[in-house]
């Protein structure tokens, strides 16, 4: 499951926000008239169907995991938590219908209404990550019913999907998303300018790419913070697995790197700053922020991972914000670094950061809320199908995932070779 | 509002039957299609199912949803005992789907990678309807054992039955029929207007003599299907009318009408689908114990179903017209081009 989801996040990241790429674009395209923009928007449209497909059947695949593989948790939580799926199954149908028009509608339709349509495909796009991660959120941050004697009762399907998580969760996922895919996108464009290939259509596309991207990346830092204070409120736990945080005390300190040793209980080869955890928490130097030491040794999640996935998503988050901020000064003082070769080797480089950060910051959420499926409520040991040999399915899907991936990279690798054939007009 | 939703359920899985069976009988009639017309049945296909398959499969995953929100202790219950041909048909849904996605959009339109998503295409669209009417089967089919203790009886006889594969059969046939049918209506010229009809009358035959076995294993396996579609009139009346529709179809084709007839085909779809859902409403799975799973005992709480219900509601007014507006726009190309 964990696996599954790990390339599904993947797949619906670009496919929530190539389609606004692809509609600046158009937009562009149809306001200057400018030749290359149509060609970009339909080199991205291709993208968009390839990931669009791929993102619709792993979906499925989800939809029908969560209950072939934890038909204990589904069974208790799907009259509580579904209502951001049915949603979301309502956005998604009009993200599929909207994409058929966008598609095939090319000369058959009124412009505007052909741009709209493709612009209805990013915004439903978006609408669907927002309520899913509502839905992953309600796991954090239980609410919307009481849980008496085993029983779930009381049960109110909107308080629960507007729990106390879903917006910071939400915000930090959706920024994210136009992190990683806005990165990912101008790396590969910029690779194509830096090989002198179609540099004109690269050079447009890139910039739409990464004004995005950049942008996202300079506002992420002040969603992880709402996050963190979120997390200390609703899951302590979590947070002070993030921070390998053992002792509870004042002036609580924040530890930045390092590898945890749970044996002992202290961080080796990190560098200490006291203080700064009760700032970030508390808004104040002093007061103690709880440590793993105040929860029972049953209730924590594995500490080395969540701390060290922690470690890389901010790290990468912050390489990516000041590779953001480098391209505001490059576009607005220093047009000439736009051209240089070790800055688009900077872009280059940093194609697969987004995602790294994505798939870390997913880790984090995940196995920080372990030993829980719903926190504080049900184990995942509790939830997991009686059915034996569960591990094959388990395998089937992680080759079904791979088997895919490797093709959508194949593919797309075929459509940026043939770029320079299907759009010299 | 419970009726609203199991209203919307059975909307969604007979529309899925019907749009999503159309888009694999594509890929059926594409394997039983000689190599010589094989590019020209894949064109028309490629035409007439292009802008609208994504959709179509989303009824699968409103259907999904609903159980899920609305329905949790029968869909977990569903995924349990039957896992095995669930992730089949998830196997060839993605198969499937992917294949079409990408034989269109492969920049390089290489000879080998072509006939390997192609062949990939046409089994996953064999397979898949395949699988789900096993799963439909298997739900009626009593089978389904929640007190089985062993691995055998609990996850494997349950829909590796004789009834379970004839109605899995059926369900191919009458994808395929459906497609032939639609394909009709979108076949560029009368050469493949003829083709079309003749795979039509292959799939039709073929769809009765799979309906025979239907009744002649529920007989062997003591599902008591007959006495249940002819014991009551609503039941009685669909088989019938559907009878008629059959009729009237075959005339409109002699005589040349090439897009009415889907509205017979499709009628004879819904009948087929009303007929067993009533004669087992509220009873969703048949289990072998009689305690069978009824969608209005086993439904999630009032809020939650309440919410749905609205959430579903208002979201059809948004989903029907445009889907209606996508089938409208793309059925006007051949005045266009």
């Amino acid at each position: 499951m964990a696996i599954s989801l790990g390339f599904h996040i993947i797949y619906s990241c670009i496919g929530m926000v190539m389609p606004l790429f692809m509609a600046v674009s158009h937009y562009k395209w149809i306001k200057t008239g400018d030749r290359v923009y149509k060609n970009i928007t339909q080199a991205w449209s291709k993208g968009v169907a390839i990931f669009f497909a791929t993102g619709a059947v792993s979906g499925t695949i989800l939809s029908f995991e969560l209950g072939l593989l934890w038909p204990k948790f589904m069974e208790h939580a799907g009259p509580i938590f579904g209502m951001p799926f049915s949603l979301e199954g309502v956005a998604f149908f009009v993200e599929a219908i909207a994409l058929g028009f966008f598609l095939y509608g090319w000369n058959r339709f009124n412009k505007w209404f052909h741009w709209f349509t493709g612009v209805l495909v990013g915004v439903s796009g978006v609408i669907s990550g927002i309520l899913v991660v509502s839905a992953n959120s309600w796991m954090n941050s239980p609410s919307g019913f009481d849980y008496i004697n085993g029983q779930y009762t009381n049960i109110d399907p909107i308080k629960a999907m507007f729990n106390s998580s879903w917006f910071s969760e939400a915000l930090h996922m959706t920024l994210a998303a136009f992190m990683a895919t806005g990165f990912a996108v101008a790396g590969i464009h910029a690779l194509m300018i830096a090989r002198k290939r179609n540099i004109k259509f690269h050079t447009k596309a890139f910039k739409i790419a990464i004004v995005f991207g950049a942008i996202a990346a300079i506002l992420q830092p002040f969603s992880g913070d709402i996050s963190a204070k979120n997390a200390a409120k609703k899951q302590p736990a979590k947070l002070a697995a993030m921070e390998s945080y053992f002792h509870t005390q004042p002036y609580s300190p924040l530890v930045i790197g390092g590898i945890p040793d749970t044996a002992a209980k202290k961080v080796n080869y990190g560098i200490e700053i006291p203080g700064l955890l009760s700032l970030l928490v508390n808004d104040n130097f002093k007061q103690p922020v709880n440590a793993l030491d105040k929860i029972p040794v049953q209730n924590q999640p594995p500490i080395a991972v969540t701390h060290i996935a922690f470690e890389i998503m901010i790290a990468i988050g912050s390489v990516m914000m000041l590779i953001g901020i480098l391209y505001f000064i490059a576009l607005w003082k220093k047009k000439s670094w736009l051209v240089k070769k070790w800055f688009l080797y900077l872009f280059i480089l940093s194609t697969p950061f987004g995602f790294i950060a994505v798939e870390a910051g997913w880790t984090v959420t995940e196995v920080g809320r372990q030993p829980w499926i719903i926190q504080g409520v049900m184990r995942t040991s509790e939830a997991v199908t009686p059915m034996p040999g569960i591990h094959y399915s388990f395998y089937l899907f992680t080759v079904v995932y791979f088997t895919l991936s490797v093709a959508v990279i194949f593919l797309l690798s075929r459509q940026i070779k043939m770029v320079s054939k299907l759009y010299s007009h | 509002m419970l009726y609203i939703v199991i209203f919307f359920l059975f909307l969604a899985i007979v529309l899925y039957f019907l749009l999503g069976g159309a888009d694999f009988g594509a890929g059926i009639i594409e394997l039983f299609t000689s190599e010589d017309n094989k590019s020209r049945t894949r064109h028309t296909s490629y035409q007439a199912i292009g802008p609208v398959w994504e959709a179509n499969h989303m009824w699968l995953i409103i259907a999904v949803v609903v159980m899920f929100v609305g329905f949790p202790v029968i869909y977990a219950d569903m995924c349990t005992y039957l896992h095995i041909p669930l992730l089949i048909m998830l196997l060839g849904i993605t198969a499937r789907g992917t294949a079409f996605a990408f034989r269109n959009y492969d920049a390089i339109k290489g000879k080998k990678t072509q006939s390997f998503y192609n062949r990939i295409f046409v089994y996953s669209s064999f397979i898949t309807p395949l699988f789900l009417g096993i799963i439909a089967g298997s739900a009626i089919s009593r089978q389904i054992d929640l007190q089985a203790t062993d691995f055998l009886s609990a996850y494997i006889y349950g829909w590796f039955n004789l009834f379970s594969i004839s109605v899995g059969l059926f369900t191919v046939a009458l994808s395929g029929y459906l497609a032939a049918i639609y394909l009709i209506g979108e076949a560029n010229d009368d050469k493949d207007v003829h083709r079309f009809i003749r795979k039509a009358k292959l799939m039709n035959v073929l769809a009765v003599i799979f309906g025979g076995f239907v009744f002649l294993t529920a007989g062997l396996e003591k599902v008591r299907l007959a006495y249940f579609i002819f014991g009551n009139p609503i039941s009685l009346i669909a088989v019938i009318t559907a009878s008629i529709s059959l009729v009237i179809l075959w005339i409109m084709i002699n005589k040349g009408k090439r897009k009415i007839i889907r509205v017979f085909a499709a009628y004879q779809i819904t009948m087929i689908l009303l007929a067993v859902g009533y004669m087992h409403f509220p009873y969703f799975i048949m289990t072998k114990d009689g305690q069978n799973l009824s969608l209005l005992t086993l439904h999630a709480p009032t809020k939650t179903i309440d919410a749905l219900g609205w959430g579903l509601f208002i979201g059809s007014f948004i989903i029907l017209p445009s889907l209606f507006y996508l089938y409208y726009s793309f059925q006007k190309k051949d005045e266009i081009i």
